[in-house]
């Protein structure tokens, strides 16, 4: 369960970002197949996502996606908590674009499946263009329904209902300068912690100088996000983008994340680079350790709520194998696409157990994770 | 501090039909439509590649506490 709900809503993000950028004009008909690893801190995950595109009609696209994750997980939580596991999850997303005139609206379901997580998603976006095609306002909503279980409770079962709100600006600035800005407000109510996370509180009548005991969540979180993003035309051939984001919730945590991305294109080939920063402050309930048992009235020690800064350095090379010009057959354009991305996390409030240091010497821990991407495009 | 909020709200939201009413009316394109060339390159799309981004996305909402405004939906719980 401890991935559906991001893959899920960043999957509306997969379904919804050509119209954020080009209302007024429908998504081109593509598809990709994709293979992605990622392998870090003890966890690997990888799996297939397929995803295919088509236009019906003059004013109708259809998509379709594919998505699985398998997960072999032995992270620094999991070996100090609980038993090395695997699963699977299997996700489904269907979206439909119409377009009249200059407005696109946009309509989308997800279907996320995992042994003990369920996840559906309902999401509505409306696009207009406006000053000669020189904006394009996005309004979006999306409606979450998550229903939370564990796989050694059958009859453990809790719902998480989560409500997002998006207004996004994407504006022409100059003949090589183009921007968007996104706002987004998202709420959850329910069950928001993991059925399997532990906290851990001083005792003295343990060996170790400390015991563990569940962590429990608020039962709500409003978060919100703005993030400012622009795309620059290089004197010669190639872009630079710069991206940036400030989150706020309601448990505390406060994020600024930045990013610099350069694209230069040499014959068939794309070459990539891009870097990327983010620092985050704690949620207020989160503690490497509590002073005794049940010290406060919420408690968490997921290391993702923990103060941290992250950095990561991505590098890539796309090739087109058809060439755009002369196609083959139906295909009007292939690629072939291949990235590598070395994240590292350095966590400044969480220990790591898995050394035998003494209570109050154990070293922070540090995540570093290697994430490898390789898909085929075609237009068609 | 609630009157302040209301009526900076109120102001926003007039600005917000000002501009969108007056672009009905025609407000004229400082780039127009031949000299978009460059932003119509390949390499100045929003999201080149969304199967990616959506997935790289998502291993970022799965391994930091922030959630969002990257551009249509975002979100995520902070698990691990």
């Amino acid at each position: 369960m401890k991935y559906s709900r991001e893959i899920v809503v960043t999957t509306l993000a997969l379904l919804a970002a050509v119209s954020t950028a080009q209302a007024g004009v429908l998504p081109e008909d593509r598809a990709d197949v994709l293979y992605h690893l990622y392998d870090g801190g003890g966890v690997e995950i990888d799996g297939p996502s397929v995803l295919v595109r088509k236009q019906v009609g003059k004013s109708t696209s259809f998509v379709a996606n594919y998505y699985v994750d398998m997960i072999s997980s032995a992270s620094i939580d999991v070996i100090t908590t609980a038993s090395p596991y695997t699963e699977e999850r299997t996700q489904y997303s269907l979206g439909m674009d119409y377009l009249r005139g200059n407005t696109t609206m946009s309509v989308g379901y997800t279907s996320s499946v995992e042994s003990d997580f369920d996840a559906k998603t309902y999401t509505f976006s409306v696009s207009q263009d406006m000053f000669g095609d020189m904006t394009t306002l996005t309004l979006s909503y999306a409606l979450g329904d998550d229903l939370v279980g564990r796989s050694d409770d059958p009859v453990f079962e809790r719902e998480n209902d989560r409500q997002q709100y998006g207004v996004g600006l994407t504006q022409i600035l100059t003949r090589n300068l183009i921007a968007t800005l996104n706002f987004e407000t998202i709420t959850d109510e329910g069950f928001l912690n993991n059925p399997y996370r532990s906290v851990r509180y001083v005792d003295a009548g343990s060996a170790l100088g400390y015991s563990y005991e569940p962590e429990l969540y608020p039962n709500t979180r409003t978060s919100n996000a703005v993030g400012l993003r622009a795309k620059y035309y290089l004197p010669y051939r190639a872009a630079l983008e710069g991206e940036y984001r400030f989150f706020t919730d309601t448990w505390d945590i406060e994020s600024h994340t930045a990013s610099l991305s350069y694209t230069h294109p040499m014959g068939p080939w794309i070459f990539s680079a891009k870097f990327r920063y983010h620092d985050q402050t704690g949620a207020h309930f989160y503690r490497d350790i509590f002073s005794r048992s049940e010290a406060t009235n919420f408690r968490g020690r997921d290391k993702e709520l923990s103060p941290l800064t992250s950095t990561t350095f991505k590098i890539g090379a796309s090739y087109q194998f058809i060439d755009d010009v002369e196609g083959w057959g139906f295909i009007k354009k292939g690629t072939v696409n291949l990235s590598y991305s070395a994240l590292a996390v350095d966590y400044e409030e969480f220990s790591d157990l898995s050394t035998s240091a003494v209570l109050g010497e154990e070293p922070l821990y540090v995540l570093d994770a290697n994430i490898f991407q390789v898909f085929f495009s075609i237009w068609y | 501090m609630n009157m302040k909020i209301n009526a900076f709200s109120r102001f926003v939201l007039l600005a917000i039909a000002t501009v969108v009413v007056s672009g009905c009316s025609g407000i004229e394109p400082w780039v127009k439509p031949y000299e978009r060339d460059r932003l119509a390159d390949p390499i100045m799309a929003l999201d080149t590649d969304p199967v990616s981004s959506s997935y790289i996305q998502h291993v970022y909402e799965a391994r930091e506490g922030a959630r969002g405004g990257e551009g249509a939906a975002g979100g995520g719980c902070g698990c691990n």
